[in-house]
């Protein structure tokens, strides 16, 4: 879903962020909330800062905004250093997660106000309000107050008042946070064709995952204050360079592993909980005795009763449980070890004559191309 | 039905004096403990009373005044206090904003009066007794009232709001008057009316910082019974009484606006 009609500057040397952050630390009296932060992002991009409650994804962005001052580093927006520009001159508007409509004023007036301050014409003033307004359909309600709308309408006429001064840069503080699930879903998909149709470069904290990976050309995953991996959902997802990110996104199998031998594009490891060896794709060489977590994602795990095929990795248990989700169902199987791995199966036929139940032994097998090592 | 009777005789203990006073303002016979019949006499021989329509006059100039002033000065207070919350002696100078509701009255009225005597004699002002000592004293007080009224508002105020307005490119300046100002506007009302009240009817303080030249109403009152309880202060009483009722029903009805729920 997200835009695909820019390229990937992020893989170009030559390209020029347009937000870039250097060394940025923020503290509050002894607490390290932002440490040491390099980012870059591009003009056009739909960047998403994700992480668990209190990582600092708020302080990042407030940062970016003007409302907190780094305690150390600097934040250049489109080449200019920020550090003595007040919230008030940055060329970026935020939507805050409490919307923050001023209560007094109409819809019209909240997003009339900031164009006020630049002192435009009233004509002007006028057309662009009316255009926001239609950009997020909420041109009926112009002259309501914000008390008299429902939780997604002012949702929308926040979105309208941040994009009204065609910003550089749009900041997002969960701006889905208060919606219910359905509509949630529906929004994401026109925020993002919002985006596309104005072209403003887009920065979202969000602490959810599947938000993060439907909406954002690329992902900057937070953990307790640091950036722990920055790329496109398909590299969070498929290749993830911690065990950390492994495991915050999606589930994941992991075992605990030393290296035996390591290869130009493989490694075998060697697994305590596994009964044999495993063979990993891998690039770089591994020392002999390294200690690395194997992780391969569930929907990789194929389950059946019969002994896979030579060539793959695999394993032999008993399910332990069975989670039904309707479209696919996520089979919990116990090893000898007492290990436990799941692997997902797509719900392909009403009802299935040879259906795997509780206490079945089964075969669990993956591609070596379909695991990974993660040495960090 | 126990319960309401508890009730009613509390409240009785409240209001059956003001009741009997205002009652009795409408007595005709000059003896307060007996009923001669109802007559608004006392209320026609008030107006002709100069020195009475003098102190009104000057209570409620001072009352307008020190309103004023000290809504003023207690809105930046609280400004400050709720909005700069990192600066050197936040916490002292928000404890010292509120000692002034728990200070004895006689010791504020007390060291003002020294505090005005020492400056008479060091810089010549204020020269006296007069309705500037009296508006001074009284924003004093009224001051800690205010910022109190203003401060909790304030703090229930989303601070997103002046965020927003600021990341839409208002200067702080402008943010305070478009979007602060409005919404803590009641308060302000609450705010000033608390501090009329409670000028209108200071006595204490009032007595230090007071001469023969300003004397504010309940001075004049306080004095006129000291001879003994006449009709004609009741009258005036009950007429005092009205206006600070009038004045806190505004200041309820304001407060009670402010904290009905919003329509979500
Ligand atoms: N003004 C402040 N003073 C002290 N500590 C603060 C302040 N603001 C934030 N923090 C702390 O910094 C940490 C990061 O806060 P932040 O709001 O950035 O988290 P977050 O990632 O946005 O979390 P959430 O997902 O819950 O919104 C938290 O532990 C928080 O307690
Ligand atoms: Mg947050």
């Amino acid at each position: 879903m997200a835009s695909q009609t820019t390229a990937a500057p992020w893989n170009d040397p030559g390209a020029k962020p347009l937000i870039r952050f250097e060394g940025v630390s923020k503290r509050f009296g002894d607490f390290v909330a932002v440490d040491q932060v390099d980012l870059a992002i591009h003009k056009g991009e739909f960047f998403s800062l994700l992480g668990a409650s209190g990582c600092g994804k708020t302080t990042l962005l407030r940062m970016l905004a003007g409302f907190e001052t780094p305690t150390e580093g600097r934040i250049f927006i489109d080449g200019v250093d920020m550090s003595a520009v007040p919230p008030y001159e940055r060329p970026v508007n935020m939507m805050f997660q409490s919307y923050a409509l001023f209560p007094h004023m109409t819809v019209e007036a909240n997003i009339a106000f900031g164009l006020k301050q630049d002192r435009l014409p009233q004509p002007v003033i006028t057309d662009r309000t009316k255009a926001v307004l239609d950009l997020v359909q909420m041109g009926k309600f112009a002259t309501r107050k914000p008390h008299q709308l429902s939780g997604g309408q002012r949702q929308r006429v926040a979105l309208a008042r941040a994009l009204a001064k065609e910003p550089k840069v749009l900041l997002l503080d969960e701006p889905l946070g208060a919606l219910d699930k359905k509509l949630r879903e529906a929004t994401q998909l026109e925020l993002v064709n919002i985006q596309d149709r104005v072209g403003v470069t887009f920065v979202m904290v969000t602490h959810d995952q599947e938000e993060a990976m439907t909406m954002s050309s690329r992902i900057g995953v937070m953990n307790s204050g640091r950036i722990a991996q920055v790329g496109t959902p398909v590299d969070i997802y498929e290749y993830p360079e911690s065990r950390f990110v492994a495991d915050f996104i999606g589930a994941a199998n992991m075992f605990e592993a030393s290296v035996r031998q390591s290869g130009t594009d493989q490694v075998v490891v060697n697994c305590p909980e596994l009964a044999h060896d495993l063979i990993i794709a891998h690039n770089d060489m591994l020392p002999e005795g390294t200690p690395v977590t194997v992780m391969v994602r569930p929907e990789k795990v194929a389950i059946s009763r019969d002994k896979p095929a030579e060539g793959l990795n695999w394993a032999q248990g008993v399910v332990a449980d069975i989670a039904y989700l309707g479209d696919v169902s996520i089979f919990h199987v116990r090893l000898e070890s007492g290990h436990r791995i799941e692997a997902l199966q797509t719900n392909l036929r009403h009802t299935d004559e040879r259906k795997l139940t509780w206490e079945d032994p089964v075969y669990l097998s993956w591609h070596p191309a379909n695991a990974l090592v993660l040495t960090k | 039905m126990i319960l309401y009777g508890l009730l009613i005789l509390a409240y009785a203990f409240l209001y059956v004096p003001i009741v009997v006073m205002i009652v009795f303002s409408f007595n005709a016979s000059r003896l307060v403990t007996v009923w001669g019949g109802f007559s608004t006499k006392w209320y026609g021989e008030l107006l002709h009373d100069e020195k009475v329509l003098d102190a009104a006059w000057l209570s409620l100039k001072v009352a307008m005044t020190s309103a004023t002033v000290s809504t003023v000065l207690g809105t930046l207070a609280a400004v400050v206090l709720v909005r700069f919350t990192r600066f050197f002696g936040r916490t002292l100078f928000t404890g010292m904003v509120t000692a002034p509701l728990v200070m004895p009255e006689v010791i504020t009225g007390l060291a003002l009066l020294l505090l005005f005597v020492a400056m008479e004699a060091v810089v010549g002002w204020p020269s006296g007794r007069s309705f500037t000592t009296i508006v001074i004293a009284h924003t004093t007080f009224s001051l800690s009232f205010v910022t109190v009224v203003v401060r909790s508002r304030l703090s229930q105020m989303d601070a997103s709001l002046e965020e927003a307005a600021m990341d839409l490119g208002a200067r702080p300046l402008k943010v305070f008057l478009a979007i602060t100002l409005p919404l803590i506007a009641p308060a302000l009302l609450a705010g000033w009316l608390l501090a009329f009240t409670l000028s209108i009817d200071d006595v204490v303080i009032s007595a230090f910082v007071s001469g023969p030249g300003a004397t504010p109403l309940p001075i004049v009152i306080f004095s006129k019974v000291r001879l003994g309880v006449s009709p004609e202060i009741n009258a005036l009483a009950t007429l005092v009484v009205t206006v600070v009722a009038v004045a806190m029903a505004i200041a309820g009805r304001v407060a009670l606006k402010r904290e009905q729920p919003r329509p979500q």
